[in-house]
């Protein structure tokens, strides 16, 4: 076994981190503020090729290995979590056309969004549906030759200024994956605004009144949307947030070390109170072994193993409750200056609860771990040895 | 059973405990299939045979028995094969 990352993907991170240091981090708090990120800003992620990194080099895409789309993952939620999810939802999006599309639809999307020149966001939640993602109400009626949606879409990222949305829905009863463009009669797309954390992420609801959809932008078959394209995006996508939670909790350790080195109370520096190494010690541990966890599910996504799946979400379950748990302390160690907007942690908290809420909450992911777990140990022939034993 | 079939059952025997899931029983009528399974179905299915699972594979009768994987795998690879 060797865990160690390529020259390559060190290559990578070094100018990942350059990046965020010198266009992300500066501006990251006032955007947030705005409730915006500048048009200015996607461009040059686009212009990174963030926006094509898991697609393959045919359609344009960087062809990154999915240990390197982590890291940037990383390095982008180091520095703002509104644009770690705009790479986030435009890459589900990207990758679930890339796994579930015809010839038709990769051909003519994947290259528009491997560029940057379309932004996708991911339309699955609804004002009276979150964790239970199979009861979607939005219908899709065939009528002729179009599809006609109806219903409401809410919490969406990058709803705002998205081009394109896969946007699920159920046709017959039966979920189903559409794409839909922006400018589709009867979509109509309105801001949100006042959320507790990524509030730089132009969150939008949507409203389909007879919206009409062509044929050709089905994606996948009838009954396939949530288990197979919705279920496939969202791997994908708690492994994302999974990796910008690494990104969260680093950057919190980092503010504290500068922080408590800096600041004196009771005449010595922060750094020299056993509670602040407490502290400092648990963020460290947690933040390392948080980011094993996501090592651990890309190997397992590198080699296209089934397990892959669970690690993934024991991977965003862990990184998402160690950010929540290291932004609080992280406010709690810089004290009144944790609480205002001055310094960038309170960000961090507000962003890394939402963290525990997207992607499968928390909560969901203690269910499906779970069950997972009783499948490992009760009836796999290893742990059939176990149970002998005890 | 052949012996596609029966890489096919002892990965799905995790999922359906102690039930001794038949060549062709139902799968999706055990009640036993969330999001997460047919997600790590594909991705077995993929692995283990060395085919990709795309658009046009997307029929529930591809997946519904361990005689039916076991057909799409036998189809893919004759593809590939050819």
């Amino acid at each position: 076994m060797k865990l160690e990352l390529s020259a390559q993907q060190k290559n990578y991170q070094a100018g990942f981190r350059a990046f965020v240091n010198q266009e992300i981090c500066p501006d990251a708090s006032e955007w947030d503020r705005k409730e915006f990120t500048p048009p200015e800003l996607i461009k040059k992620v686009a212009e990174q090729g963030f926006l094509g990194v898991i697609l393959p080099q045919e359609y344009g895409g960087k062809g990154m290995d999915i240990i390197t789309y982590g890291i940037l993952n990383e390095e982008i939620g180091r520095g703002c979590s509104s644009v770690r999810s705009l790479l986030t939802v435009h890459n589900m999006v990207s990758y679930a056309l890339c796994k579930w599309g015809n010839k038709f639809q990769k051909g003519y999307w994947l290259p528009k969004l491997a560029s940057g020149e379309i932004i996708a966001a991911f339309a699955l939640s609804e004002p009276n549906v979150g964790s239970d993602a199979k009861s979607v109400e939005t219908t899709a009626t065939l009528t002729g030759d179009t599809y006609v949606l109806n219903g409401e879409k809410k919490w969406i990222t990058y709803g705002q200024i998205a081009d394109v949305f896969l946007v699920f829905a159920k046709c017959g009863g039966k979920p189903t994956a559409f794409l839909v463009e922006k400018n589709s009669p009867g979509l109509s797309i309105k801001p949100m605004f006042g959320i507790l954390g990524t509030r730089a992420s132009m969150v939008a609801k949507l409203q389909f009144d007879n919206c009409q959809v062509s044929l050709e932008n089905l994606v996948g078959k009838l009954g396939f949307g949530f288990s197979y394209i919705a279920s496939s995006a969202l791997d994908y996508g708690r492994y994302s947030v999974a990796w910008g939670c690494v990104g969260i909790a680093q950057a919190c350790l980092e503010a504290c070390i500068k922080y408590t080195n800096e600041r004196q109370q009771f005449g010595v520096y922060l750094k020299e109170h056993q509670l602040i190494r407490q502290k400092i010690t648990q963020m460290i541990t947690n933040v390392k072994a948080a980011r094993l966890l996501c090592y651990q599910a890309g190997y397992l996504k590198d080699i296209n193993d089934p397990t892959s799946i669970t690690e993934t979400s024991i991977a965003k379950y862990f990184a998402s409750t160690v950010a929540t748990k290291v932004a609080n302390d992280t406010v709690q160690i810089h004290g009144g200056n944790g609480c205002s907007s001055e310094y960038p942690v309170e960000r961090y908290l507000r962003d890394s609860k939402i963290m525990e809420i997207i992607e499968g909450s928390t909560q969901i992911q203690e269910i499906t771990i779970a069950e997972s777990g009783y499948q490992d140990y009760l009836f796999s022939s290893f742990n059939t040895d176990l149970i002998k034993i005890y | 059973m052949n012996e596609i079939q029966g890489r096919i059952k002892t990965f799905l025997s995790k999922f359906f405990a102690s039930h001794d899931l038949q060549v062709d029983e139902d799968i999706f009528g055990l009640g036993f299939v969330n999001s997460m399974f047919a997600m790590q179905l594909v991705l077995f299915v993929e692995q283990e045979f060395h085919i990709d699972i795309e658009n046009e594979d997307l029929e529930f009768e591809n997946f519904r028995t361990i005689n039916s994987i076991a057909k799409l795998v036998e189809r893919k690879t004759a593809i590939l094969v050819q």
